[in-house]
């Protein structure tokens, strides 16, 4: 156990702490306690940069599981790093904008218990080396955003986001696990570096590509791909810092680090490649072209969110080809390292924007686009950190989100140019479509900054608007600060963290030795298509009236939200119809279910297979047993006919103490006594119940009712029979109580062997047996009081009697 | 004598599924009885019967009965004793709040969805 | 119990109910079942017996006790809490097993040794009796609470 597998569960144990400060330090803010939890990690992680700078990684084995191959191994590498670093490097600036954010009144406890358990489960998600672990820590990210959109519990589009959430990523979480599960069996382990040692198992068009569609659903509900996006602008109902940190900077990036850490595994699954290029330029497209009309300002956000996640997705895509055609080609590296930079790049100006709408909705209480306006004089600090964020977000030089836009237009027009077979055709749609993209970006960028900072003040917003606390204005004031270095000095980072990084994806061997630059010449097409994407984009903000009509024509009912509403609504509607009908609220029913299942299942099964009986090797039959079956059958039958409640519990009790005598004849001693008394004790009971029960123990049934019970009964009658001799004649296995045989005085130091197993051999059967016992014992208790409560000539004097059991 | 108990056990199961079926809670709970019965005596026969010894270490004797069915019984025994006092109560109490015995009187189905 | 049997109808259970040798009887049976029951308890290990049967003889032997008496007398005579008996045995059975763990040894691996005393020769001594203690002590008193819970209701 070193540093590194306790720092992934620091926030956890952390939480425990906070709940006992919460509990008896008051008055200060819950937040400063929290703080040093990311802070530590963050700074932690900073030491780790040198090793992984020169080209390392480290692994360190720490078994949980070890027999079903689930073990907590931490595997650091450049990629892990990366994201662990923006986890709890956003995450510390987070907790610090969340103190100025979040008044005391709120439930601040709950708040950072699942802010911590968040940072736990991505830690995990991006530092472990096991399958089924990553997918322990995935759900658990899934849990937190859960409870976090959910933070309001009364608002009911809180609810219905955080649920839409659960139920979307949730669904994408089991079928990665499938897709993991497949992998698995395919390569044999269930860690990924061996995974993709073994990546040439991962071939086929059956099992392989199965994993690779699975395993990409798990990617892109998490990574609100399309069409799964939906959940991402529903899930903007939490709290500001939680959107900020959970919904565009870290959590909605597992999807990216998934597929970026499987890309080696997938290396030969052309599906693989294509599917995530595809689909990333679709959700960039579609989702920047839906961001500009919005007009909650979160809602923007967060559609574009959804765009950039595709526009890395796409990228990453690109990288796979990479894996494929050899990492040595100029054009595939580029898209590797872009992806890389524009996931650093966009924690960095998404967060700090998400931060700057947290400042401007808590300043003037609304985040409404159209209520919204010059705020530029008023709030100064924030517009201009708006200002280097949204111009960053369009792609426009000096700042950080310019260089890497321009390496993905780099890398669009490379691929269009490249030589697959299939693409000489539509190979062109790959640069249009990333420029058609680009433009809305800039549109809606364009919005943000003319439309809430510049033009007249609207003096409609709830709150009169003015400038934010420090406190809140420090977490984003970094963020931009860290657009404007990264903008200018963007080889600070090449070598330490992003080389690496690209490295893992591509399981490169030689150091890449990036370098990015600002000018590429005039002879580069991507210079042009940023001059196209700036001049159209600005003649379409400023013509925006003349075409804005055509959103109109996106009606809701197509749109995929509507498909996911009704869904959800027919599904309910459904399964309770399905349910009322076979739950009839008659016990008689359900035992009918069950017990036909029963018939057919032994029938379908003995039909199939065929019965197999041999009866070479039975025990003599003595006299006194002839007579305990007469007993038993003729008591039964008594049982069956009668009337009286009082011949039947004596006619049980028949079988019961006949039951008995059977154990002493078959040489089980423990069992008769137990019998004996049990027979006795039950006895007793039903004798005492007399009082409380009705006379008639048979009531009046009808002809066909009587006659479906009967042939049921019989079939299961007959069912048990066969199987009972089937299971008789056909023993598969010997015996396992031989060792018990062997070992109850050696190892237990008992000669009773039925007491030795239940006590010492089996004792987990025993324990939970005298849990039963206990639960039925208070059952009953808890069911008599209530009869005593209930009643209204109740005494006190009976009820002290009563409470003294 | 595997035999005869296990025709025996079925017919004590498929008679137990009989007053299972039945319309009255306290049939129901002597169903619940016999089943347990038949199915001890199922359990106790698929250690083969009177085969060895009593079960309890001894020095002269190597052949014993197998001890894990009767472990397992002597669990189900006491298990089934507290399903059977459990429901008898509920049955008790079911009465007293309805007034009545009979499962067909018992559903809720006005209170569920 | 009485009561509930005579508005039952059962008039002539009555007359035995006041049964003077009944109850000098089960008095005395009362005890000659319980020492059995703690025979059958201990030695258990040995010979047939055990936690179950213990127990569950000890509720007869009550039981017994029960229906030559009434529950009230029995509440004098036997004034346990029978919640507080389950409870007891619910955690011999759960702590037991997990204490041993505090020793060293893995969830439910019971140890024993053999200890000799001066007059009562060798003897065994076993963690897997406090375990059966916590059995015995769960299915007596639940019994018990069952029976006398319904038995008592009306009286």
């Amino acid at each position: 156990m070193t540093f590194i597998h306790f720092a992934i569960i620091l926030p956890l144990i952390a939480a425990f702490l906070i709940a006992i400060i919460h509990k008896y330090v008051k008055g200060i803010h819950l937040g400063w306690f929290v703080l040093p939890i990311p802070f530590i990690i963050v700074s932690y992680l900073f030491t780790l940069i040198p090793t992984i700078r020169n080209g390392d990684t480290l692994l360190l084995n720490l078994n949980f599981m070890p027999r079903i191959g689930m073990n907590y191994d931490v595997y650091i590498d450049g990629l892990g790093l990366l994201f662990a670093i923006l986890i709890s490097g956003i995450g510390t600036l987070v907790v610090l904008y969340s103190i100025g954010y979040l008044s005391q009144k709120e439930k601040l406890l709950n708040f950072y218990i699942y802010l911590l358990l968040f940072m736990t489960a991505m830690l995990g998600v991006v530092l472990l080396d096991n399958v089924l672990m990553l997918y322990l820590f995935w759900e658990l990210t899934s849990i937190s955003s859960f409870l976090l959109i959910a933070f309001w519990t009364t608002k009911e589009r809180s609810t219905y986001g955080a649920q839409k959430s659960m139920l979307i990523t949730m669904f994408g979480g089991f079928m990665m696990l499938g897709g993991f599960l497949l992998l698995s069996n395919l390569t044999g382990t269930f860690s990924i570096r061996e995974m993709i040692s073994a990546s040439d198992q991962v071939t086929g068009i059956g099992a392989g590509t199965l994993a690779v569609v699975l395993v990409l659903l798990g990617a892109f509900t998490k990574s609100a791909q399309f069409p799964f996006y939906v959940w991402l602008p529903d899930a903007m109902e939490a709290p500001t810092p939680v959107s900020a940190y959970l919904h565009s900077a870290t959590m909605v990036k597992a999807g990216l680090y998934l597929v970026a850490r499987f890309t080696p595994v997938f290396m030969l699954s052309t599906t693989w490649v294509w599917t995530i290029l595809i689909v990333g330029l679709i959700t960039l497209c579609w989702a920047s072209f839906n961001a500009f009309i919005k007009d909650d300002l979160k809602a923007v956000l967060a559609f574009s969110t959804v765009s950039q996640l595709g526009l890395i997705m796409s990228l990453l895509g690109i990288s796979g080809l990479a894996v494929v055609r050899g990492a040595n080609e100029q054009i595939f590296t580029v898209a590797v390292v872009a992806a890389v930079f524009h996931i650093i790049n966009h924690a960095t100006f998404k967060g700090a924007l998400f931060m700057v709408t947290g400042i401007i909705d808590h300043q003037t209480g609304t985040r409404s686009i159209k209520k919204l306006g010059g705020l530029m004089t008023i709030m100064p600090i924030t517009f201009t950190m708006a200002l280097v964020t949204s111009l960053s977000m369009a792609g426009i030089p000096p700042f950080n989100g310019f260089l890497s836009k321009e390496m993905f237009l780099e890398a669009m027009f490379e691929i269009s140019n490249a030589n697959f077979s299939a693409l000489a055709s539509v190979g062109f749609l790959f640069p249009l479509l990333a420029i058609v993209g680009s433009i809305f970006t800039f549109l809606y960028s364009a919005k943000i900054v003319m439309q809430i900072f510049l033009g007249e003040e609207t003096k409609e917003t709830p709150k009169e608007p003015k400038e934010a606390s420090a406190l809140l204005l420090i977490s984003p004031a970094i963020l931009s600060l860290l657009v404007v270095v990264f903008g200018l000095f963007p080889n600070l980072l090449t070598k330490s963290i992003i080389d690496p990084a690209a490295m893992s994806i591509i399981n490169a061997v030689e150091p890449l030795n990036t370098k990015i630059s600002h000018w590429h010449g005039f002879n580069s097409p991507a210079l042009w298509a940023t001059i196209v994407i700036i001049v159209v984009g600005a003649a379409l903000y400023y013509f925006r009236d003349t075409w804005i009509f055509i959103y109109k024509y996106i009606k809701d009912k197509f749109t995929i939200n509507y498909l996911y509403d009704q869904g959800l609504h027919y599904i309910t509607i459904y399964s309770n119809r399905f349910t009322r009908m076979l739950m009839t609220g008659f016990l008689r029913t359900y035992m009918v279910y069950i017990f036909g299942f029963l018939v057919i299942l032994g029938f379908v099964t003995m039909l199939r297979t065929g019965l197999n009986l041999d009866f070479s090797n039975l025990a003599p039959i003595g006299i006194q047993d002839m007579i305990l079956v007469g007993v038993i059958l003729i008591a039964l039958g008594i049982i069956m006919i009668t009337k009286s409640r009082m011949v039947s519990i004596i006619m049980l009790g028949a079988v019961g103490f006949s039951m008995a005598l059977f154990f002493v004849f078959f040489r089980a001693p423990d069992l008769a006594l137990t019998q004996l008394a049990i027979e006795t004790v039950t006895t007793t009971l039903f004798l005492v119940c007399f009082y409380h029960l009705p006379k008639q123990s048979k009531l009046p049934e009808k002809r066909k009712f009587k006659l479906t019970n009967f042939i049921v009964a019989v079939g299961v009658g007959a069912v048990s029979i066969l199987i009972g001799l089937s299971a008789f004649s056909n023993r598969l296995f010997e015996s396992i109580s031989q060792y018990h045989i062997d070992h109850v005085y050696d190892l237990a130091a008992g000669k009773n062997m039925v007491n030795v197993i239940l006590v010492d051999f089996r004792g987990y059967d025993t324990v939970f047996e005298t849990l039963v016992f206990g639960i039925a014992g208070i059952g009953i208790y808890v069911l008599m009081r209530l009869t005593i409560n209930n009643r209204k000539d109740d005494k006190n004097e009976e009820r002290a009697e009563e409470s003294r059991l | 004598m595997e035999f005869i108990t296990i025709v025996l056990s079925g017919v004590l199961i498929g008679a137990a599924t009989y007053l299972i079926l039945s319309k009255s809670v306290l049939r129901i709970i002597i169903g619940i009885s016999v089943l347990s019965h038949g199915i001890h005596l199922m359990l106790l026969t698929m250690g083969q019967l009177k085969r060895g010894n009593v079960p309890i270490l001894e020095d002269s004797v190597t052949n014993y009965t197998d001890p894990l069915p009767q472990a397992m019984i002597l669990t189900a025994i006491v298990i089934s004793f507290a399903l059977t006092a459990f429901s008898l109560v509920l049955a008790l109490r079911n009465y007293k709040v309805l007034g009545s015995d009979d499962t067909e009187t018992m559903k809720g189905a006005q209170n569920e969805n | 119990m009485k009561s509930a049997l005579k508005r039952a109808g059962y008039k002539q259970v009555h007359k035995q109910m006041n049964d003077v040798h009944l109850q000098f009887i089960s008095k005395v049976a009362f005890f000659i079942i319980l020492l059995f029951a703690f025979n059958l308890f201990f030695a258990g290990h040995y010979t047939p017996g055990g936690g179950f049967v213990g127990g569950l003889l000890t509720s007869a032997a009550i039981v017994l006790l029960l229906i030559a008496f009434d529950v009230k007398t029995l509440k004098k005579m036997l004034p346990i809490r029978f919640r507080l008996l389950i409870a007891s045995g619910l955690f011999l059975a759960l702590g037991v097993p997990t204490g041993l763990m505090f020793f060293g040894y893995p969830f439910f691996t019971h140890e024993f040794t053999e200890i000799t005393l001066p007059i009562l020769g060798e003897i065994g001594l076993h963690s897997a009796t406090p375990f059966d203690l916590g059995v015995f002590l769960t299915v007596c008193g639940s019994t018990l609470l069952i029976i006398i819970l319904v038995g008592g209701a009306d009286d």
